[in-house]
């Protein structure tokens, strides 16, 4: 509050008169991406790892492969869960405790757009039907913040899912045991790939930076699969779309989206 | 999330679901508004074998004072599933998707509700889910907006929701539990018919660009059948006898 406050709405001015003059604050095109660098193997110990930037916003996900319990009604099928959480250091708001109403979507939409597009396949990761499976946990953590964690957390999690090299275990007596010297790949059938657009005034941009997060009206996420199919989507923010925006954002995810696959895919 | 592959059939032969319906109607919806004695608004609906019941509070008071703003009024709102709406026992805390739920549906009101005319003031929304089935979140939506309206809180527009999906390979509108369950997308919508802004849109589930077009219209045919019903439920509260 206060004097942010105000410069807020001075900042938000300034936004949305670049906007009409058809220019973007940090002097990108609309549609375009900010430089996304992705470092894979950026933590040794976890089975697969991904240290992202995209622009300022800096994500580092880490994948851990353990024996898991399989849930009650899909025996035959292995866990997924995919997490994001905000560090204390990588925002003056970010406060330590249990996870705010945007920190908990944050994690649900990352986690939706990878799960749906059914990258990690599985059904590859059962040890003992109905009694032991193979767990993939990709923990995101965010450590600076220029907006956009949507789509940052999601390529971390992406790529460090592309790199991570699980051990193989078998059923023994009393549980999973390891299989010395054996070693696979998490079994991925797509790569998914997040795109963000916020939507100021009549304008709408893909991945938006802090600024212009924070004066969007309204934001969508989609996520399209490597065969440019829709298979996930949010809706945030205060404001609306038409049915004609939002189909337009879906041709425009798909289409920035291969753009995003290829950078992934080169670096994972 | 259950399985998804199918071992009921999802659309027969003829088209018909199964649940009876064809590809392009929703399940029974009955709205009524004005059913809590203390809330200043309230509505209570059935959208298939959900049962909702939505109480709004406000504009009054901000406790804690620090989430009041000095501009605008602000509204919170609770999704809550009943720990026996659901086959399984339901945890009576809150879940993340219930957190989530809350978000996305107070999100899909705000643009509605004039709130800047109640500064430091708060309006609360709570939404009580009696019973799930499938698409709870828009039933909900549906009831709230009625409920916003019921308390005499100054509206652009209600919001009306109803979600569309893929199953069998068809795009179907107002989808059930089972095929939530064994189908291959949902896609809940939240809309408001008279200013054409979706304010609700999620997915999960895949959809070829096509398909995505249609399922996004396809939804918004369903939103404004639940629209009429909305704004007669408001007419049967406030014009008993039909004048008006």
């Amino acid at each position: 509050m206060g004097a942010t406050h105000v410069l807020d709405q001075l900042k938000k001015k300034r936004v949305a008169e670049l906007l009409e003059a058809g220019e973007r604050i940090d002097g990108r095109a609309f549609d375009q991406v900010r430089s996304l660098k992705i470092e894979t193997g950026a933590v040794p110990k976890a089975n697969g790892s991904a240290r992202v930037h995209l622009g300022d916003t800096d994500v580092l996900c880490g994948v851990k492969i353990q024996p898991d319990r399989p849930f009650p009604d899909t025996g035959d099928r292995g866990v997924f869960i995919c997490t994001a959480e905000m560090l204390p250091l990588s925002h003056p708001t970010v406060e330590t405790g249990p996870p705010n109403e945007r920190v908990i979507e944050l994690a649900r939409v990352v986690d939706r757009g990878i799960r749906e597009s059914h990258m990690v396949d599985v059904s590859q990761l059962v040890i003992k039907k109905d009694v032991s499976v193979v767990g993939v946990f990709a923990d995101n953590t965010v450590i600076d913040y220029d907006g956009n964690l949507f789509d940052a957390c999601s390529y971390a999690a992406t790529a460090a899912i592309r790199t991570a090299v699980s051990p193989r275990w078998e059923y023994g007596e009393s549980g999973p045991v390891v299989v010395e010297g054996e070693s696979s790949k998490v079994p991925v059938s797509t790569t998914p790939a997040s795109v963000t657009m916020a939507k100021i005034g009549r304008h709408i941009l893909v991945d938006p930076n802090a600024d212009e997060w924070d004066c969007m009206d309204a934001r969508i996420t989609i996520t399209s699969d490597s065969d440019g199919n829709i298979c996930a989507l949010q809706k945030g923010g205060a404001g609306g779309f038409t049915a004609q925006e939002v189909i337009e954002c879906g041709r425009t995810a798909v289409r920035v989206g291969r753009q995003v696959r290829e950078t992934i895919e080169r670096s994972s | 999330m259950g399985g998804r592959e199918a071992q009921m059939v999802l659309l027969d032969e003829n088209g018909i679901r199964c649940d009876g319906r064809t590809v392009n109607q929703t399940r029974r919806v009955e709205i009524k508004a004005g059913v809590l004695k203390n809330a200043d608004g309230s509505a209570y609906i059935e959208f298939g074998d959900n049962k909702i019941l939505a109480g709004v509070y406000g504009p009054r008071d901000v406790h804690p004072k620090h989430m009041s703003d000095t501009d605008t009024g602000i509204l919170r709102c609770r999704y809550h599933m009943e720990p026996f709406s659901v086959t399984e026992r339901k945890n009576p805390a809150p879940s993340r998707r219930e957190i989530e739920i809350s978000k996305v549906i107070k999100e899909a009101l705000l643009p509605a509700v004039m709130l800047e005319q109640f500064p430091r003031t708060a309006v609360d929304v709570y939404i009580e889910v009696l019973q799930a089935d499938g698409g709870s979140r828009c039933a909900a939506l549906d009831a709230a907006a009625v409920a916003l309206a019921d308390a005499g809180i100054p509206m652009r527009d209600l919001v009306c929701a109803c979600a569309a999906g893929k199953a069998a390979d068809t795009i179907i509108l107002d989808v059930n539990n089972e095929e939530d369950q064994a189908g291959q997308a949902d896609m809940p919508m939240g809309y408001m018919p008279n200013l054409d802004q979706i304010t609700l849109l999620q997915l999960d589930g895949v959809l070829s660009p096509d398909e995505f077009e249609k399922c996004v219209q396809t939804a918004k045919e369903g939103c404004l059948q639940v629209y009429e019903l909305q704004k007669k439920a408001l007419q049967d509260r406030f014009f008993p006898g039909g004048a008006g």
